[in-house]
């Protein structure tokens, strides 16, 4: 089983876009969605959920305003401010080390595990799909993208399912070192700017010191050609191949707000087929085998 | 007055925002990149660095003469940094939250301090305006308290601190947004713009900060938006439409009131409504 992510450093760059489109022209896979802080691959792909499965994230202290003695000793332990001066835990702040539960004296401190957010099984129009939702100002992201790029592949692996398609998160911070290791290819979307060209350096960077192979796409490429120049030439010094440069078009917009990616909405446009172009280098490329390489011929 | 600008969707124009609403407002402005994943606005105000500093976190070492091997420190990390085996202590520092744990359980005072790299604090000026940011170290997976770390450098009791915050509503943006006097949330007319608005309203909610809208590019897309904010009573404070020479300059580094200058007073007025939205 091969799996292909789609990242960008930058955020807005159209990862989920492609990621959508690519569910079109690819054959056999599964959708995985591992941008829980912003999921919005579903906003294309209309899932149905079947399965709905709570996310117990890390763990809250909270002292037991009973129980405490105000000895001072959490207070002076906490690395994190997350205890007032009135012994009260700020949810926020707090870590979920346990440091304070272990070695209150008087055992005033509770430590329960929490939902931290949603994870799902749904069936979409391209085949089944595993997407999340993290709860609103949660950590442990890393550890649910983890969680469902984990269910992903079981169900390819029962499915028979040869690709698995991952949106990715952007940045390059604990999320998507969860969302990159030991992915097949990484499929780097970057834009024609300077923050585009300093973030997928960057996020090129993360992929090498990860050694996960990767290809790059420049979107919006006519929105400045020079810019687009120097991205490419700036991949290829990082032994990056350019896997495809798709225009500036508003029908990626139009396509979004009826709930289609541009395949499906316009699938005679020059940029559709910039797309499929994309598409074909990213499943010919060396480490690909062809895997999820659809006969065009029969479409 | 701190602002921070944020947005749960990447690529919405926070960057742009916040450094053109410095830009605009000039002297006395401190600009703080909490962005340190993938910092962008030195690209657009090109700050003189004058000081660099590597920020550090607490990972434990263990010194072998004195370990016994009881396992009582990775008995409490639950991070798992810490493992026993055939009597050895094995640290995995890339899984440290530098919680200390281990050095307060630690009898022998076998658990030494040793220090994890977390990324460099950049600080100069960019003209008038005072500039912060922080560079994540490349693989290294916290970002919160080095966002800390520019917030703490940047600190002044008086004057307008502006915030690029990261994208998402997860604890980088927490961190970004905690205790500031103003969100501005900057957002885009389209169905991925809406869906993740709604997330960072929830999230600013959450904390109870008075926050307000820009939309940017905000002639693409649908209405949505515009009817979720009159809805929920979320003041739209600017509107920045699609245009293709804001978006040529940006790609080279330029900010819209370099190549648009009437834009500079519609910042310093935008600055005027947020501040009448804080109670200021």
């Amino acid at each position: 089983m091969k799996e292909v992510v789609i990242i960008s450093g930058k955020g807005g760059t159209g990862k989920t876009s492609l990621t959508a489109s690519f569910a079109t022209l690819a054959e056999n896979i599964i959708l995985c969605d591992a941008d829980v802080d912003a999921a919005e691959l579903q906003l294309l792909m209309a899932p149905k959920v079947q399965q709905k499965t709570d996310f117990m994230g890390g763990s809250l202290a909270s002292i037991r305003r009973d129980d405490c003695i105000e000895c001072g000793t959490c207070l002076e332990l906490c690395k994190f401010e997350a205890i007032s001066e009135e012994y009260i835990i700020d949810p926020i702040a707090c870590e979920g080390c346990g440091v304070c539960v272990d070695l209150c004296p008087e055992q005033a401190v509770d430590f329960s595990v929490q939902k931290c957010g949603e994870w799902f099984i749904s069936t979409t129009r391209y085949g089944t799909m595993v997407h999340a939702s993290l709860g609103i100002a949660e950590d442990n992201s890393g550890k649910l993208v983890s969680l469902v790029r984990q269910q992903a592949r079981i169900l390819a692996g029962q499915n028979n399912c040869s690709l698995l398609l991952t949106d990715g998160p952007p940045g390059i911070g604990c999320p998507v070192i969860a969302a990159i290791g030991g992915a097949t290819l990484l499929v780097i979307v970057v834009e024609p700017t300077v923050s585009g060209l300093h973030d997928m350096s960057r996020v090129a960077e993360l992929a090498k010191h990860f050694r996960v192979p990767g290809l790059v796409c420049v979107n919006k490429y006519d929105l400045n050609s020079e810019m687009a120049g120097q991205v490419e030439a700036a991949a290829e010094k990082m032994n990056l191949m350019i896997g495809g440069r798709i225009p500036f078009d508003p029908v990626f917009t139009r396509a979004m707000v009826v709930g289609k990616n541009i395949l499906e909405y316009a699938p005679a446009s020059a940029t559709a087929e910039s797309v499929r172009t994309l598409w074909h280098n990213i499943v010919t490329y060396s480490v690909m085998d062809g895997t999820g390489l659809k006969n065009f011929q029969e479409q | 007055m701190i602002i921070s600008v944020a947005s749960g969707k990447g690529g919405t124009g926070k960057t742009t925002v916040a450094t053109n609403l410095a830009a605009s407002l000039g002297k006395g402005v401190c600009l703080l990149d909490c962005d340190v994943e993938e910092p962008n606005a030195h690209l657009f105000l090109a700050p003189n660095v004058t000081e660099a500093d590597e920020i550090l976190t607490f990972v434990p070492r263990i010194d072998e003469e004195k370990c016994t091997g009881c396992g009582k420190c990775s008995a409490i990390c639950r991070f798992r940094a810490l493992t026993v085996v055939r009597g050895k202590v094995l640290v995995f520092p890339e899984l440290c939250h530098s919680c200390g744990g281990c050095v307060a359980v630690c009898e022998e005072d076998a658990v030494l301090e040793e220090w994890r790299v977390l990324g460099t604090l950049e600080s100069g000026q960019a003209g008038d305006i005072k500039f912060v940011h922080g560079r994540l170290r490349i693989g290294e997976a916290m970002s919160p308290p080095l966002i800390k770390a520019v917030r703490k450098k940047g600190f002044t009791a008086d004057g307008i601190t502006i915030i690029d915050a990261p994208p998402g509503t997860s604890c980088p943006v927490i961190a970004a947004i905690r205790g500031v006097d103003f969100v501005l949330m900057v957002t885009e007319p389209t169905p991925f713009g809406l869906h993740d608005l709604k997330l960072g309203v929830e999230a600013v909610r959450s904390l109870g900060i008075p926050y307000g809208l820009v939309v940017n590019r905000a002639d693409i897309g649908d209405d949505r938006v515009r009817n979720y904010a009159a809805r929920e009573n979320i003041p739209i404070l600017l509107e920045i439409p699609f245009e293709r020479k804001i978006a040529e300059a940006y790609s080279t580094g330029r900010m819209i009131i370099d190549v648009l200058p009437e834009w500079k007073g519609r910042f310093v007025e935008l600055y005027g409504k947020l501040a009448a939205c804080a109670g200021n």
